[in-house]
C-alpha cells in the first residue's frame, strides 16, 4: 500500500469518526439545544414525559418541562401541592412520590433557585422574555392572561416545542 | 321444565332491574353509605341542593367561577386560562366514573372554594345536580 493511500484512509477515518460524534451530540441535545443560553441545564430534556405527570400536573396547566426548574425547585412545590400558588393541587401519597422521583432525575441543575419556585421567575425566563422582545401590555391581554400560559404564545407548549418560529402572540 | 319456568323469571327480573342499576352512580352510593354515617336522619341526596352549592360563592370563588354557568358547559381555569372539559355525565361521559379522581377533585376544590372539606351529603348532593343534566 503506498504511502500516500494510507494517509487517505486515516483522513477519512478521522472525518467520518468526526462526524458521527457530532451527530450524537446534536440528538443529545435535541430540540431544546440552543435554549438555554445559562446556569440551568436539564440531565435529560428530550426524554418522554412521565404519563403520570402529564395526567396529574396537566389537569390545570401545561405539562411543564422538567427542565425548566431546578430539581430543588421542584422538591418544593411537590412538597407543598395543598398550597400550589393559591390552589389545593394535592395528590395521593403515591402519586405525589413518583412524580417527585422523577422531576429530582429530570430537573435542571441551575446554581440559584427562582423565587417562589416560579418558573417565569427564573433568570433564563426573564432574560427570554425581557422589554423590547415583547410588546408592551402582552401580559394582561385576556387572550395571554398570565406569563404562565406558555400556550398562549408558544403553539408547541403541550408538546414540549418552544422554539421562536412557533411563536404567535395573540392580539 | 319447572326449573326452566324460574330461570325465564328470574332473567326478566334481571332484565327490569338492569336499567335502574345502570341508572344508579356506584360511586354517588359509597357517599350515600358515607351520608347515613354522618347523619342517622338521612333521607336523599339532593340535584337542588347541589345546585346552591355549585353556585355558592365564598370570598373570591365560586365552582361556577371556573366551570361556568352551567356544568354542561366548557369552563376555563381562573388562574391558568386552560380549557377545562364538561363536569356533566351527559356532556362528557368520563365524568363522575372514577371513584379516586372524583374524591381527588372533591378534596382539592372545596377546599378552594368552602376553605373546608365537604360532607358525603354536599358531595352526593352535587353529583345529584351533575347526573340531572
Amino acid at each position: 500500500m503506498s504511502r500516500s493511500l494510507t494517509s487517505v484512509i486515516r483522513a477519512t477515518l478521522l472525518v467520518t469518526l468526526l462526524a458521527a460524534t457530532h451527530a450524537q451530540a446534536e440528538e443529545k441535545e435535541g430540540i431544546f439545544s440552543g435554549f438555554f443560553k445559562g446556569p440551568l441545564h436539564a440531565k435529560n430534556l428530550s426524554q418522554a414525559t412521565l404519563p403520570k405527570y402529564q395526567k396529574e400536573c396537566a389537569s390545570c396547566h401545561i405539562a411543564y418541562p422538567a427542565g425548566f426548574l431546578p430539581a430543588a425547585s421542584w422538591q418544593n412545590l411537590m412538597g407543598s401541592l395543598n398550597r400550589h400558588f393559591g390552589t389545593d393541587a394535592s395528590l395521593s401519597i403515591a402519586d405525589a412520590r413518583e412524580i417527585s422521583q422523577w422531576l429530582a432525575a429530570n430537573g435542571g441543575t441551575d446554581g440559584g433557585l427562582p423565587a417562589q419556585n416560579r418558573i417565569t421567575r427564573s433568570g433564563w425566563f426573564l432574560r427570554k422574555h425581557r422589554a423590547g422582545e415583547l410588546p408592551a401590555n402582552v401580559w394582561t391581554r385576556p387572550s395571554v392572561h398570565s406569563p404562565s400560559n406558555c400556550a398562549a404564545c408558544h403553539q408547541g407548549a403541550e408538546f414540549g416545542r418552544f422554539n421562536e418560529d412557533d411563536v404567535r402572540i395573540p392580539s | 321444565m319447572k326449573k326452566n319456568k324460574n330461570k325465564t323469571a328470574w332473567l326478566a327480573g334481571l332484565a327490569l332491574a338492569l336499567p335502574l342499576y345502570a341508572g344508579a352512580n356506584p360511586i354517588q352510593d359509597s357517599y350515600r353509605a358515607a351520608a347515613k354515617q354522618e347523619n342517622p336522619a338521612f333521607k336523599d341526596f339532593s340535584a337542588a341542593a347541589g345546585r346552591k352549592l355549585y353556585t355558592t360563592k365564598v370570598g373570591e370563588l365560586a365552582c361556577a367561577s371556573c366551570h361556568t354557568d352551567s356544568p354542561m358547559l366548557e369552563g376555563k381555569h381562573a388562574k391558568t386560562n386552560k380549557v377545562i372539559l364538561p363536569m356533566a355525565p351527559a356532556a362528557n361521559p368520563k365524568r363522575l366514573t372514577d371513584a379516586a379522581n372524583v374524591e381527588k377533585w372533591f378534596k382539592r376544590n372545596c377546599n378552594d372554594v368552602l376553605k373546608r372539606a365537604c360532607t358525603a351529603q354536599e358531595k352526593g348532593d352535587f353529583m345529584a345536580y351533575l347526573l340531572s343534566r
